[in-house]
């Protein structure tokens, strides 16, 4: 087994009174693919949330490279070069074109000149097959190539590991297909990945492992083929039914 | 009537005073317009650091200087505090006093802005390793600018123009000028001059200003 990127361990949040993660323990490989499904509200988004440090955590440890990233000293700027962040609305900046969307944090973040940017970010644009709308605008795109931008945005950066929350809930449905092509053609390129989504059909098919979390515990992680054949946990089969029947 | 308001005679021996002080509304017009922007951007910046007790500091600024007149707070500076042994010259007071009262509406109106990006950009922006300051200078603000920019040249211009105010702590400006010629000729004359003189310097600003909000703008 390829050594682990990332290692979640006891990670505890909560919101006020709340607690949304009660002691979360979740380990990455390189080069990846792990999906995360669960019932809304269940600790998905807060989980890969406090995998970059948008969230600060109430306890446990997130190894990120051999780093626990929850302690006070680390530099999160750096970190969150590193770890890539996809959100479900693609909050791409609506005031640049495609092409400066991604090369901003290249040249004001990283420092690259200009030309090494531009170049970096038509690389990446052509990952996502999207080389041709290099200078639309966002509001000029569709929600499916907003989003494919937004992964560009995020590649760019070369990260360790790409955090994708949701990336095809906001999607229209004819649109989905090309995202989950995206993702597909990723992890056929060796890019690690943890993905929050309902898209069990694609996560049967494409992801190595799935994780079921519900009310901020992981119920059950295997193979897809364990998850959705022959899930052990009632309430991840009470889940699975549900979804699946919608 | 004509001879009133339009004594071209008298208007051409006003001129030579009423340019010196076109020179000084200029000037001071500018000065306050700077440095009342600058301090309400850096107002809205800190503000925008979601600090307690200095948010209330600023809050407390910004409402007082815009709910007292601008009139008060020159004369206050000019009169009253040469008693506590702080003496600014006319200048000074108007410069200092207009440019606080255009910061107080500026933060706001920044503030306003920033408000209006959404919470998203601020987290996209953070996910790429950008500081809080870098998110709020190459994504927040140019899309705050776009909503700011019209309010704010508006505000400003009238701030400008109210430079108009320092005549009564004895600058030279335009406004000052032309009343002293007034009375000094016991004729209207100088006033409608002092008139066009407004209109020669805040006419190109507005123009200006137009254009500065058609550059912000971006497509959808």
């Amino acid at each position: 087994m390829p050594h682990s990127i990332l290692e979640v361990n006891g990670l505890r949040k909560s919101f006020g009174s709340t607690e949304v993660l009660k002691g979360v323990d979740l380990t990455v490989a390189s080069q990846e693919l792990v999906f995360v499904i669960g019932p809304s509200g269940s600790g998905k988004s807060t989980l890969l949330r406090c995998c970059n440090r948008l969230e600060d955590t109430s306890g446990g440890s997130i190894r990120f490279n051999g780093q626990d990233i929850t302690e006070p000293g680390v530099d999160v700027n750096q970190l969150r070069r590193q770890i890539g962040m996809v959100f479900q609305s693609f909050n791409l900046y609506p005031h640049l074109p495609a092409l400066g969307n991604i090369t901003l944090a290249l040249r004001k973040s990283v420092g690259q000149s200009a030309d090494e940017a531009e170049k970096r970010a038509r690389a990446a644009l052509d990952r996502v097959g999207l080389s041709d709308k290099a200078d639309a605008y966002p509001g000029e795109l569709s929600g499916g190539q907003q989003q494919r931008v937004a992964i560009a945005r995020a590649l760019a950066l070369e990260p360790k590991i790409l955090l994708m929350d949701e990336p095809t809930s906001a999607l229209d449905p004819e649109l989905v297909g090309s995202v989950l092509e995206v993702i597909r053609e990723l992890k056929a390129s060796g890019v690690t990945m943890i993905v929050v989504s309902h898209e069990m059909h694609f996560a049967r098919e494409a992801a190595d492992r799935v994780v079921f979390i519900d009310h901020g515990e992981i119920v059950e992680e295997g193979p897809p083929s364990q998850i959705f054949g022959a899930p052990e946990h009632e309430r991840t089969r009470a889940f699975l039914q549900r979804i699946l029947q919608s | 009537m004509i001879d009133s308001f339009f004594n071209l005679e008298i208007m051409a021996q006003v001129l030579p005073s009423i340019l010196d002080g076109m020179g000084i509304t200029a000037v001071l017009s500018i000065l306050v317009i700077l440095t009342g922007t600058v301090l309400g951007l850096l107002l809205a910046t800190i503000r925008a650091l979601q600090k307690r007790p200095v948010d209330l500091i600023i809050i407390l600024f910004v409402d007082a200087f815009r709910a007292i007149p601008p009139l008060v707070i020159l004369i206050v500076t000019f009169f009253a505090l040469p008693y506590v042994g702080i003496q600014l010259s006319g200048l000074v007071a108007t410069w200092l006093c207009l440019s606080l009262v255009l910061a107080a509406f500026a933060e706001e109106i920044f503030w306003a802005g920033i408000l209006s990006v959404h919470k998203g950009q601020w987290e996209a922006a953070r996910s790429t390793g950008f500081t809080f300051l870098q998110t709020l200078r190459f994504v927040v603000l140019p899309q705050a600018m776009r909503l700011a920019l019209p309010p704010l040249t508006n505000r400003a211009i009238a701030i400008g123009k109210s430079t108009a105010l320092a005549s009564v702590v004895a600058v030279p400006e335009i406004l000052n000028q032309a009343s002293s010629a007034q009375a000094q000729y016991a004729n209207a004359s100088p006033l409608t001059l002092a008139a066009l003189a407004y209109l020669a310097i805040f006419i190109p600003l507005v123009v200006l200003s137009r254009w500065v909000e058609s550059r912000f703008a971006w497509k959808h």
